[in-house]
């Protein structure tokens, strides 16, 4: 496979999370599961909670975690500017485990002084840290 | 000349002062290194975030968006970052002065306020203090940017400000710290500066370039505020560093000088009780 490379960078707060070439990145946004090559049409889209899968230019597939931001293509180069990035072994499971359970009980409730969207948001967060173990 | 015992006294004090303000500077390097290692890993997310949104308000050109346009009572809100604690220099001054000297009328300025001393200071000179976040300075989290973005975002389309500004001091180096005075929003396309750089030429937007703008411009606020967080925890602390170093080098040159007071006061006292001692002496024989 002689798949063209391209640069991706994983930004977050607190580190650089990601730096690298790579042949394709599969990303959850807003609009849908996604799946970068190199060459994309430039565009802007914004990041909802999911897996992102990195696929390295040796084979490899690195799994992380991305809960919320927005990722810019451009012609050389993506960018993803997430608010919070784990990789798996960063993940504590149990604690996900609780959070799963928490939200859905928020949700399953309703009465009326929840927050929806924010527990939604809790939900998906940690469906995606479940997802992330095998 | 004060006598052997006062000057005794008065070194003994600055001596345990030395020492004080020396710990300070050990407690506060520590501090300033953690705090830049902070502030240099958060860096490149604010750098990408500001091109991106900057690149991307240049590209759409005058967009008619409920961020970028200017509303509501003329009320200025005013994100202010100082620190909790007091001997670091001029680090507060600094920062409150270009505060009460920005030029903002007093009535018309709401203040959001991130550590005590800014807090203090402006509510003594009857400011309004509209909410307070001092806890969130000892230890600045991501989380506690988006949380005062949401409150003052929430304000600004509830149409109780419609302008907000973050004032908050830039780490240079160790050795200076510059106050800043930003306006966050409304961002008028013609403040934008077009930076030329080829890769983000063309800019579609899924899904609608409104529903991005409305996602993304909370997360540049926050983003803002907690670079301007990180940012003004390593300048306090660079800030208290200095100060401190000087303050224990002008208490060893103060014990320096009354060391030598001392001893000088402490020869005087041992001649003349010699010469009392020998015109004693010849005044028997």
């Amino acid at each position: 496979m002689a798949d063209k490379l391209f640069e991706l960078r994983i930004i977050t707060p607190d580190r650089p999370f990601y730096e690298g070439n790579v042949r394709m990145v599969e990303l959850n946004t807003s609009e849908g599961q996604i799946g970068v090559y190199a060459d994309h049409a430039p565009v802007a889209m914004i990041l909802s909670p999911g897996v992102a899968r990195i696929h390295e230019e040796d084979g490899t597939v690195k799994e992380a975690a991305l809960h919320s931001g927005f990722l810019e293509i451009g012609k050389k180069s993506v960018m993803v500017l997430a608010e919070i990035a784990e990789w798996p072994d960063e993940i504590d499971f149990n604690r996900a485990e609780e959070a799963r359970i928490r939200a859905e009980r928020r949700l399953a409730s309703r009465d009326g002084e929840i927050d929806i969207a924010r527990a939604e948001f809790a939900l998906k967060k940690a469906l995606t840290r479940i997802e992330l173990k095998h | 000349m004060a006598s052997m015992r006062d000057i005794k006294r008065r070194k003994e004090s600055i001596q345990s002062t030395g020492q004080i303000t020396k710990a300070m500077k050990l407690v506060a390097t520590v501090k300033l290194q953690k705090a830049r290692a902070k502030a240099e890993n958060s860096k490149p997310y604010f750098d990408a975030m500001y091109k991106a949104v900057t690149t991307m308000l240049a590209k759409s050109g005058h967009v008619n968006h409920k961020y970028l346009n200017n509303s509501g009572t003329g009320k200025k809100a005013v994100i202010l970052i100082t620190s909790n604690r007091g001997l670091a220099g001029g680090y507060n001054t600094n920062i409150i002065k270009l505060v009460t000297g920005s030029g903002i009328a007093k009535e018309d300025m709401l203040v959001y306020s991130i550590g005590r001393k800014g807090k203090d200071f402006l509510t003594r000179r009857g400011y309004r203090i509209k909410a307070d976040y001092s806890d969130v300075i000892n230890e600045p989290m991501y989380r506690d940017a988006m949380d005062i973005a949401q409150d003052v975002l929430n304000a600004y389309m509830a149409g109780e400000i419609s302008e907000i500004y973050l004032a908050y001091t830039c780490f240079m180096n160790t050795v200076s710290q510059v106050p800043v005075f930003i306006k966050l929003l409304p961002v008028s396309a013609d403040d934008v500066q077009i930076e030329e750089d080829g890769d983000m030429a063309v800019m579609e937007y899924e899904p609608e370039e409104q529903e991005t703008l409305d996602i993304i411009i909370p997360k540049y606020v926050s983003s803002l505020i907690y670079g301007a967080l990180v940012e003004s925890v390593a300048s306090e602390n660079g800030a208290r560093m200095t100060a401190m170093d000087n303050a224990t080098s002008n208490a060893d040159e103060m014990i320096d000088k009354l060391a030598l007071l001392y001893n000088r006061a402490r020869q005087g006292s041992i001649t003349q009780e010699l010469t009392e001692i020998i015109a004693g002496a010849n005044a028997i024989s």
